[in-house]
């Protein structure tokens, strides 16, 4: 549980019965948002002329046939499919994955550990390196508006 | 792509002629003790189904948990604690020391130096999936460890042919 999502939960029960309604989604965005705070300040000290996130750059990540990594997934849509809010699949293991957009999967991009190791992971099985900061803001950019 | 690791998995299974026929198959056959520990459940059933010790000798896992940084192509690196404790789950409840009857199974191809790193190319997993290429081709399969994909209740252990 992350200090963020403890916070969540300690203003849920304090406010009760206010837990049944939509404030769980409140607390995804904020989560949300700490990530790409700090992903905003990686990529600032990197490069200081660092001018946000966009999404077309995160889609064409995501889209982009990089053959750079394992023979098996050259590109996320390898994995994530051409359709961020269908099913995915690991085309690896065969395992089904969740879809990738936040409006399909709201709690997406909300646990720090979680989306540092699969960055770690999915870019070098993709690109065969690791991604930078500004590519993993646009790259979360992008499924939040799908 | 036969990778060293793969063909070294083959040569240390005994080749399906060398060996005597198959007991008769028992009900317990298509039954195995499930993964009970939590850690090992999480972090080995990250990209796949955690897969029950007992489909492997003690000293596959432990080669296994020594080669984790290329584990089939993947990085499957843990911390070390974290290491050493799955390690020590998946060897006291490996096939050769807590034999089930269907961990017996695939122990019995097993040469007694061998070290497997897949349980689908042990004969008792080839001799029970013996299919025609389309079964395999099916989209949701992607490969044959996919277990999952055709066995609703293998998390469970459970392999009966449903
Ligand atoms: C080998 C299959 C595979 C490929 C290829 C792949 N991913 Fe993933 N991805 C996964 C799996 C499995 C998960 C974890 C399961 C889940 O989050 O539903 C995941 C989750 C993620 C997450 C975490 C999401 C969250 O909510 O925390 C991010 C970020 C991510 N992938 C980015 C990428 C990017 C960027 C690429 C392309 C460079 C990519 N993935 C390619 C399999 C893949
Ligand atoms: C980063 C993803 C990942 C993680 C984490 C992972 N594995 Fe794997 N594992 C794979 C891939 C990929 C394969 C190969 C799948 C294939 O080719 O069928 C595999 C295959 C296997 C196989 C052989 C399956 C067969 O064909 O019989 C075993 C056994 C296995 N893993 C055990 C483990 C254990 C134990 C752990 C935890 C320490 C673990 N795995 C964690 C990705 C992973
Ligand atoms: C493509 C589908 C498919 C996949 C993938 C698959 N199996 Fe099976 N398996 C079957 C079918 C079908 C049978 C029944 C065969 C028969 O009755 O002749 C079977 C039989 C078995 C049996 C024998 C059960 C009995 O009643 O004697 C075991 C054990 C087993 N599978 C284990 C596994 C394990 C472990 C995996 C993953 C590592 C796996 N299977 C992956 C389809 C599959």
């Amino acid at each position: 549980m992350t200090p963020a999502r403890s916070l969540t939960l300690a203003a849920l029960l304090a406010t009760g019965l206010a837990a049944s309604i939509a404030p769980a989604h409140a607390g995804d965005a904020a989560d949300r948002q700490a990530i790409l705070d700090g992903l905003a300040a990686e990529a600032r000290a990197a490069d200081p002329a660092f001018a946000g996130f966009a999404a077309d750059r995160g889609e064409t990540l995501f889209r982009t046939q990089w053959a750079g990594g394992d023979d098996r997934t050259p590109a996320c849509t390898a994995c994530h499919t051409e359709n961020p809010r269908a099913m995915g699949r690991n085309a690896k293991t065969g395992r089904p994955i969740e879809p990738v957009a936040v409006s399909a999967k709201p709690d997406r991009f909300t646990d720090p550990d979680e989306v540092a190791k699969q960055f770690r992971r999915d870019c070098e099985a993709v690109l065969g390196r690791h991604c930078t900061a500004q590519e993993k803001g646009d790259y979360i950019t992008f499924m939040m508006g799908q | 792509m036969m990778t060293p690791m793969i063909r070294a998995t083959a040569a240390s299974l005994l080749l399906a002629g060398s060996m005597a026929v198959a007991a008769p198959a028992l009900a317990e056959d298509d039954w195995i003790p499930p993964v009970t520990d939590a850690l090992t459940q999480t972090e080995c059933g990250d990209c796949h189904m955690a897969f029950q010790p007992g489909f492997l000798p003690a000293r596959s896992w432990d080669a296994m948990m020594d080669g984790l940084a290329d584990h089939f192509g993947d990085d499957a690196t843990l911390s070390p604690a974290d290491t050493a404790h799955i390690r020590a789950y998946l060897t006291a409840n490996a096939g050769d020391v807590r034999g089930s009857e269907l961990a017996r199974d695939y122990m019995r191809w097993v040469r007694p130096d061998g070290v497997p790193l897949r349980i689908t190319e042990n004969p008792a997993f080839l001799r029970e999936h013996d299919f025609r290429p389309e079964v395999w081709d099916r989209p949701e399969v992607v490969t044959p460890s996919n277990c999952l994909a055709c066995h609703r209740d293998a998390e469970r252990g459970s392999y009966e042919d449903d």
